[in-house]
């Protein structure tokens, strides 16, 4: 069974565009970064998964349940952290992680405790005088406490720490370990390349790819770094170009054949030619303007 | 009942600090009329015979020389309108806050329905109202035994039901608004109750405008005219109904539907 299904999947807020014709599969046991410049549609798809909106079209099932129809069941078996981490102002942090369980009608002190201790969050303060890292390890308590199915995280990591984040990545990969999906929405690039086995990638409400992370970027691709560069004028298929006195790199599209005749164009001392690193081969789908591709290239 | 009680908590203050001002208001109204007693024959016949102005207000309907008069015009200023003011922020508010606060999220990606968020919040605002009618109630009877005066209990118990009645249309009509807007709305709640108590008001003037009557819960619950005519008036309680029920289905409809 699919872990999230979505088919067509399209929102619009009036006349302003927020997806179109999202269709992303998300196998279950996955982690899946689901990443894209601000406006994409990240938080739109997410919304509408949780059913917090409807869709203008097209359909979206999560764990097998339809998310307008069954939105109420799948929200018991999904954790939810959003990237705005508001609480109910003047309550205590246990409290509020209680409210959480009593609305899932489950008792989950035991789990609760153990994550708060794992984040070292003080359980007796109030939510009004946290700091947003804080307030975001009660989003990530309140998420997790329930032994949920499915993780959607809304950028999760926004105000932590460097060792928090390696610690919720931690939690993040034990829960995964024990079966459950990951749907992780970043912008930051590390996170997804060190911690997702799949990625998606959305840019104007338009999904551009869907693959698991090695295969995502095993297309045409190729790094190419020219030292000792004479005459050099942009050529068709270069992507992400930089210059530094006679070095020249930049990301080629367009196969061997391709880069050998561009390649013989140009009048250059050597040549390096490497697989692009993840954050480059992601700067690509963010960046390019026209590309050829309006829908899912999975 | 795990947002009814939530909604009870979180609303704890306000319920305290609006019943104490109504209740302490109300007190020393009826605290105060053994001494203005004495000056009320003349100043009874005045306050009822100042044409239009006392229609307005009631003071038409009855005897400011009778504590039920005089009470039953106290009341209808100081619960009438506080009450209504009370009932219209709560109302106003109970949804639209999850979005201003931006705790929607937190609370509707729980595995609850919505229909049932709407129903656990509009029973916490009706329990609020009705404690605050409550309280006041009982303050009242203690400040009339207080000063030695008696009040049908008929007429007593009609006075506190009327406005018991009107509140809930208010905070249901509220409730209603609350749920097509996504900012905290206080001024329009506000805005609404001062308006329904002023048409009531010009309604009283003339005949020309009695149809406002209609359209203002205040209409029924004129504790003015509860008092001399010993009920609450049924016409205008019956439209007040159909408002409610119709504001309270929009409300559910809406908010079950709306994108957060």
């Amino acid at each position: 069974m699919k872990a999230i299904s979505t088919e067509n999947l399209t929102k619009y807020y009036g006349k302003a565009r927020g997806i179109i014709d999202v269709s992303l599969d998300v196998e279950e046991g996955a982690i899946l970064g689901f990443i894209g410049p601000n406006g994409a549609g990240k938080s739109t798809t997410i919304r509408t998964l949780l059913g917090l909106i409807s869709p203008t079209r097209g359909s979206a099932k999560v764990l097998g349940l339809d998310c307008r129809k069954d939105r109420k069941e799948i929200l018991r078996y999904v954790g939810y952290i959003s990237p705005d981490t508001a609480f109910y102002s003047g309550m205590r942090v246990s409290e509020i992680i209680e409210l959480s369980a009593r609305l899932r009608k489950k008792d989950c002190s035991a789990e609760a405790k153990r994550l708060a201790d794992r984040l070292e969050l003080d359980t007796k303060r109030k939510v009004g005088e946290l700091s947003l890292g804080n307030k975001k390890k009660v989003g990530i308590v309140c998420a997790m406490q329930h032994e949920p199915r499915l993780y959607i995280l809304d950028e999760p990591t926004g105000g932590l720490d460097p060792i928090m984040q390696q610690q919720f990545f931690e939690l993040i990969k034990e829960k995964n370990a024990a079966g459950a999906t990951v749907l992780l929405s970043s912008h930051i690039l590390s996170e997804v390349s060190k911690y997702c086995t799949h990625a998606a990638v959305i840019r104007e409400g338009r999904l551009l790819a869907a693959k698991r992370l090695n295969e995502l970027f095993e297309s045409e691709a190729k790094h190419i770094v020219l030292k000792g560069v004479k005459a050099f004028e942009p050529l068709e298929g270069m992507q992400t170009l930089k210059k530094n006195g006679n070095e020249v790199s930049f990301i080629y599209m367009g196969g061997a054949k391709g880069l050998i005749g561009t390649l013989s164009k140009l009048d250059f001392e050597d040549i390096t030619i490497t697989e692009p690193d993840l954050d480059e081969a992601f700067m690509h789908y963010y960046t390019n303007e026209d590309d050829g591709n309006d829908g899912i290239l999975s | 009942m795990t947002v009814f009680s939530l909604e009870l908590k979180r609303g704890r203050l306000a319920l305290i600090i609006w019943t104490a001002a109504i209740a302490t208001m109300l007190a020393i109204s009826i605290l105060i009329y053994p001494e203005m007693k004495a000056q009320m024959d003349a100043l009874g016949e005045m306050f009822s015979d100042m044409g239009s102005f006392s229609e307005a207000f009631g003071m038409d309907m009855v005897n400011f020389g009778e504590f039920k008069g005089y009470f039953a015009t106290e009341c209808g200023n100081v619960l009438g309108l506080g009450g209504a003011l009370y009932a219209a922020i709560l109302g106003i508010a109970v949804l639209s806050k999850e979005q201003k606060d931006r705790t929607a999220d937190f609370l509707l990606t729980h595995p609850i329905s919505r229909r049932r968020v709407c129903a656990e919040k509009l029973l916490a605002v009706y329990v609020q109202i009705l404690i605050l009618n409550l309280a006041v109630a009982v303050v009242s009877l203690f400040a009339t035994l207080a000063i030695g005066e008696r009040i049908d209990a008929k007429i007593f118990v009609l006075i506190f039901l009327a406005f018991f009645l009107m509140q809930i249309e208010i905070a249901s009509i509220m409730f209603g608004l609350s749920a097509f807007i996504s900012s905290s709305g206080i001024g329009i709640g506000i805005g609404v109750a001062l308006l329904l108590y002023f048409l009531n008001i010009i309604a009283n003037i003339t005949e020309k405008t009695e149809f406002l009557k209609y359209i203002t819960p205040f209409a029924y619950a004129d504790s003015a005219a509860v008092a001399s005519n010993a009920r609450i008036e049924i016409k205008y309680l019956a439209v007040g109904a159909a408002f409610t029920v119709i504001a309270l289905a929009a409300g559910f409809i809406k908010f079950d539907k709306k994108d957060i």
